[in-house]
């Protein structure tokens, strides 16, 4: 996989997004180990992401990697007019390897053409966040103990939500069954749906989830934000029916783990933080393991 | 007896007609084959009647011969395009166009924050159906269906 980049999750066959997986497990058991002595790793975040750049910058520093970059566009040349091919024609004879964020959709792709080093998108607008995909499925794997055969609910904004996009197509590796739960206006699009038909995959939709909370190995929740309904009374009427408490986790299976890419607001429920069924802030972390394995592995690091 | 010189223009000897051409895409089939650029022959004919496509176009292009590849590039505006291959004044082949599985550099990304919409960057789609042409952007991923195919 050495000089290869990740912009899509796609990009990645089954048995390399698990060879990804068993080294971040291994980061995880230790991970400061000084791999990345010598390194400078670029990141470029033509938009502001505080999580996702604290954790890369988190993982090169514990890896012994220099960084250079910027954490925002107004710092940068792009203010004077240089086109993206420019700067990361530039940045590539800087760096050995460029993370980059940017609003613009498929600006990754174009990158990791252009770039003569290995790209790691954290982000191109609506379209994909590969990074945390990964992370998602390394606290899949590490809750349940494995991918395969799992009832995953996601629930909230499944239309714009590109978390929930890329983790179904991932999970669809693993047999998995859907349970989507959102209100009318943000149900999942057709072309996913579509896609898991050509899959042979098992889903089922709702708009509320309280009747069948007890099926579920992981709850991925996501923000229901109002500024995506053409009606505000409709954000009204729904807007507390996907929230989570912790009443109502009584019944949920004793393996169920409640995932959430964060910021949250208050779509769950701050009772729930201390339920030992809360993974989210975990997950963060895992975030940092899994950013580490990506690091070495497109650099060829052993 | 003087030579009729209708017919020097009308027929060619050698080469290439390209019929059943929509007669609004004639400059787009021009420009996509970059007929424009070659100094064979070239002589055409457009908003001609047609019972098919109402008026319709027609290329003849002397001394040329497409490989399957190039002539497929303009299935997207000419689907229904007829390609009769000429050697000595006869007809010796017929070739229809077939949309190809990926298309470089001639349509539109419809999604207006792609990249491709932003710099100058060279369009380039997986054609995800063929019937109703569906192309699946190779940079945003997103897809552009034949209602919203804009050809550059």
């Amino acid at each position: 996989m050495k000089n290869r980049s990740l912009v899509s999750i796609d990009d990645f066959s089954k048995k390399e997004i698990i060879g990804i997986l068993d080294r971040a497990e291994e980061f995880e058991k230790q991970p400061v180990r000084k791999l990345l002595e010598g390194k400078v790793i670029a990141t470029l975040f033509f938009e502001p992401s505080t999580r996702t750049r604290l954790s890369f910058e988190s993982a090169i520093n514990r890896l012994g990697g220099k960084i250079v970059g910027f954490s925002d566009s107004s710092s940068s040349s792009v203010t004077k007019g240089e086109t993206l091919h420019d700067t990361i024609k530039m940045v590539s004879s800087y760096s050995d390897l460029i993370v980059m964020r940017h609003p613009v959709e498929g600006s990754a792709r174009f990158a990791s053409e252009v770039a003569s080093v290995p790209v790691i998108n954290a982000g191109d607008g609506a379209n994909q966040h590969p990074t945390q995909t990964m992370l998602d499925l390394y606290s899949i794997r590490k809750t349940q103990g494995t991918l395969d055969n799992l009832n995953i609910f996601m629930v909230g904004d499944l239309k714009y939500g590109r978390t929930v996009h890329s983790l179904m197509m991932a999970m669809s590796n693993w047999n998995a069954t859907f349970n989507f739960i959102s209100p009318e206006e943000l149900k999942m699009p057709d072309e996913f749906k579509l896609y898991l038909d050509n899959m042979g995959l098992k889903y089922y939709e709702h708009t509320d989830f309280s009747d069948i909370i007890s099926k579920a190995d992981i709850i991925y929740m996501t923000r229901v934000q109002k500024e995506r309904f053409s009606d505000p009374i409709e954000y009204e009427k729904v807007k507390n029916v996907y929230v989570l408490r912790n009443d109502m986790l009584k019944k949920t299976k004793p393996n169920m783990r409640i995932l959430h890419p964060l910021p949250r607001v208050n779509e769950i429920h701050t009772d729930v933080d201390t339920n030992p069924k809360a993974y989210y802030f975990n997950q963060a972390q895992n975030g940092v393991y899994t950013r580490q394995a990506i690091l070495c592995t497109l650099l060829g690091i052993k | 007896m003087k030579e009729p010189k209708q017919l020097v223009v009308s027929a060619i000897q050698n080469g290439t007609v390209i019929d059943h051409v929509p007669a609004k895409q004639l400059f787009k089939v021009i420009q996509i084959l970059g007929l424009d650029h070659i100094d064979n022959q070239i002589t055409f004919g457009t908003n001609l009647e047609s019972k098919k496509l109402g008026s319709k176009a027609i290329i003849k292009i002397s001394e040329k011969f497409f490989k399957d590849d190039d002539i497929n590039r303009i299935a997207l505006v000419a689907p229904d395009a007829k390609l009769n291959i000429i050697r000595d004044y006869e007809v010796v082949e017929k070739r229809v166009v077939e949309v190809p599985d990926t298309i470089v550099g001639i349509a539109r990304c419809m999604n207006p924050k792609c990249i491709t919409n932003f710099e100058h960057v060279v369009t380039k789609f997986r054609v995800v159906s063929k019937k109703n042409v569906a192309l699946k952007c190779h940079y945003c991923e997103k897809i552009t269906n034949q209602e919203n195919l804009q050809i550059i």
